[in-house]
């Protein structure tokens, strides 16, 4: 990012040929990258027993995932994402029981339903742009939304959680196992595809002026970066990607809690995506693994209390200081490349 | 239907003592703090243990509830929460929601997850006839000690002259400091004092919200709503704001219980779309 700016006396190469190289340059894949995802394929043969675990992680990788995109990247801070996921666990939900079991469609309508809410939503965001009114904004939704499917007994189950959810076999061939083979295989697949996706964008100048917006954004408008239009883009497209964890969620579990919309799911996505570094995609996907473990852990001692050591955990990677962590994690592989 | 209005007004100043601490230091720091709650339930544990472990009057355990959360809340003013007033909002949202996180788990390890219930004395037990309108006795209590602290508190904000620094330091914090007012005090003193108001209003409420756990968690968008409502530089407006939201939410829970809060989530993001300095705010 920082190569750019003190060679403005260099001649030939415009602006925005170096940009395009830059961008170029952040879109090779690094070789951890690779065996990242290497040992995600390999976990899928190695660790059978895990499979239940490893589908959550990967679900909720996907979801804080979603989250990196409009906080790490445009820096719009939300308290409420766990809205999208949760309307987009209500649909896939709803879409079983009344319109088709076919998993495919129900993730895609997930995603539209989740998408279509964050586009509404989007421009209540850009008025008074200040964090407070954004974080209180977002939060408002997402109760507006638990309040919704708490009342609406009828359509979501309330308090019961909606019952009778059956998925088909993906694709009419792999059906859904109790051990959570094919669900881990399926939401795999879904979270390589999407991330690669997301990866894309983000390397793309449309990413490139996010991280302008969310440097400053009075001087990305300056320049001519339309602010409210980019942010109402990437967040509807974070909302679609939420929609879509929270899809694969009501597939592999075959159930839908009211749960899927309570506070506490935006809250802990945020300690996901805190706990693995915000701003580069792998940061929700480090996270969502330390969050499952730790949370293994700590409910395999504690079953009750584990959310006190999260309440804990976070407390002390403020203390501390969160900007750390990601510069902690590429430590990690760089000392693991060098020993390579 | 004026029993409802009395209802709802007794539950709307029960709002407004809980809440008003959290509408100072918000004005005071622009600090978000979401643990704001948290304290409240140590008042309200403090009263509804002291009452039923060692039998103490339910009158003897308010200054309790009172005094523990604040010199809690001064202690971790002093300590944790002063690093991050310079820090960013998100920062500061997942620092209190951790702190949430710790109450809610520690309260259930330490007392155990079921609700806590008081017996009032007698005296403020059941309703009388006022003029065709049965009034709950402890509601009118309720309304009665509000109303004085809502009093009290304007007397020392407007008369006194730490109210008048405390203004000072709300209105224009660089030009307080400049005139040696010592903000940071003045800021620890108000933390203390308004959680301790927090945890007397969740002393008052255990028999009227009903006290457990979770209670930081069911009504931190309570406390955001009244504070985003009402604005944070005055005390009229977090009042009004927790007195229309009192009254809107007993009577919605009444009349169209189908619709629940739904009605004042919707409220909260037309206002803050709208006017996110608050309904009462001057503009800037």
């Amino acid at each position: 990012m920082t190569a750019t700016d003190d060679r403005a006396d260099a001649p030939a190469a415009s602006i925005e040929d170096r940009a395009l190289a830059l961008l170029a340059r952040t879109r090779r894949w690094h070789w951890a990258e690779a065996a990242f995802w290497l040992g995600a394929a390999a976990s899928f043969a190695l660790l059978p027993d895990s499979h239940l675990l490893l589908t959550e992680i990967a679900i909720l990788g996907l979801f804080a995932l979603s989250l990196d995109l409009i906080l790490g990247y445009a820096g719009v801070v939300s308290l409420g994402h766990g809205a999208f996921f949760g309307l987009g666990a209500y649909v896939a939900g709803l879409t079983s029981i009344h319109l088709t079991a076919e998993p495919l469609t129900g993730l895609l309508l997930a995603g539209v339903a989740a998408g279509l809410l964050g586009a509404l939503t989007a421009p209540l965001l850009l008025r008074r742009a200040t964090d407070l009114t954004r974080l209180m904004v977002t939060l408002g939704v997402a109760m507006l939304l638990y309040e919704a499917a708490n009342r609406m007994a009828w359509l979501t189950g309330g308090a019961d959680g909606l019952q009778g959810v059956m998925i088909d076999p993906i694709l009419g061939r792999f059906e859904f196992d109790l051990m959570g083979r094919t669900g881990y295989a399926y939401s795999l697949v879904v979270l390589f595809v999407l991330f690669l996706f997301a990866r894309r964008v983000v390397t793309s100048p449309f990413g490139m002026s996010l991280r302008a917006i969310r440097g400053n954004s009075l001087r990305a408008a300056t320049v001519g970066v339309p602010v409210g239009r980019r942010i109402i883009a990437i967040y509807t497209m974070a909302a679609v990607y939420a929609g879509i964890a929270g899809a694969l969620l009501t597939q592999t579990t075959m159930f839908v809690s009211l749960d899927v919309v309570a506070f506490h799911r935006s809250a802990d996505v945020l300690l996901v995506l805190v706990l693995g570094g915000i701003g580069y995609l792998y940061g929700g996907l480090v996270g969502a693994l330390v969050f499952k473990l730790l949370q293994d852990g700590l409910s395999a001692i504690t079953p009750q209390y584990w959310q006190f050591w999260i309440g804990l955990i976070l407390v002390v990677l403020v203390l501390i200081g969160r900007d750390r962590v990601p510069a902690l994690w590429r430590r990690a592989v760089r000392r693991g490349g060098a020993g390579a | 239907m004026l029993t409802i209005l009395i209802d709802g007004i007794a539950y709307g100043m029960l709002l407004f003592v809980l809440s008003v601490g959290l509408s100072v230091t918000m004005g005071l720091m622009n600090f978000v703090n979401l643990a704001h709650g948290a304290f409240a339930l140590v008042g309200g544990y403090v009263t509804a243990l002291l009452m039923n472990r060692a039998g103490v009057p339910f009158l003897a355990t308010l200054p309790f509830a009172f005094l523990i959360p604040a010199a809690l809340g001064a202690v971790l003013e002093r300590t944790i929460y002063k690093p991050l007033y310079s820090r960013s909002h998100l920062d500061q949202v997942l620092f209190s929601i951790g702190l949430v996180f710790m109450t809610v788990a520690a309260t259930d390890f330490l007392v155990g997850s079921e609700q806590q219930l008081i017996q009032l004395p007698t005296w403020l037990q059941g309703r009388f006839d006022l003029g065709g309108v049965a009034v709950g006795r402890y509601r009118l209590f309720l309304i009665v000690i509000c109303a004085l602290l809502v009093v009290g508190l304007q007397y020392v904000l407007s008369r006194t002259r730490f109210g008048s620094r405390l203004r000072a330091a709300v209105d224009d914090q660089r030009v307080a400091r400049g005139l040696g007012i010592d903000v940071g005090t003045i800021f620890a003193v108000t933390f203390a004092v308004g959680s301790g108001l927090a945890g007397l209003g969740g002393a008052l409420g255990v028999e009227l919200l009903g006290m457990e756990p979770t209670f930081p968690l069911r009504f931190m968008v309570y406390f955001l709503i009244v504070v985003t409502i009402g604005g944070t530089d005055s005390l009229t407006g977090p009042f009004l704001a927790a007195l229309i939201i009192g009254v809107a939410d007993v009577a919605g829970k009444y009349y169209v219980p189908q619709v629940g809060a739904f009605l004042i989530y919707a409220l909260m993001i037309v206002i803050l779309v709208l006017r996110p300095q608050g309904l009462l705010a001057r503009g800037r």
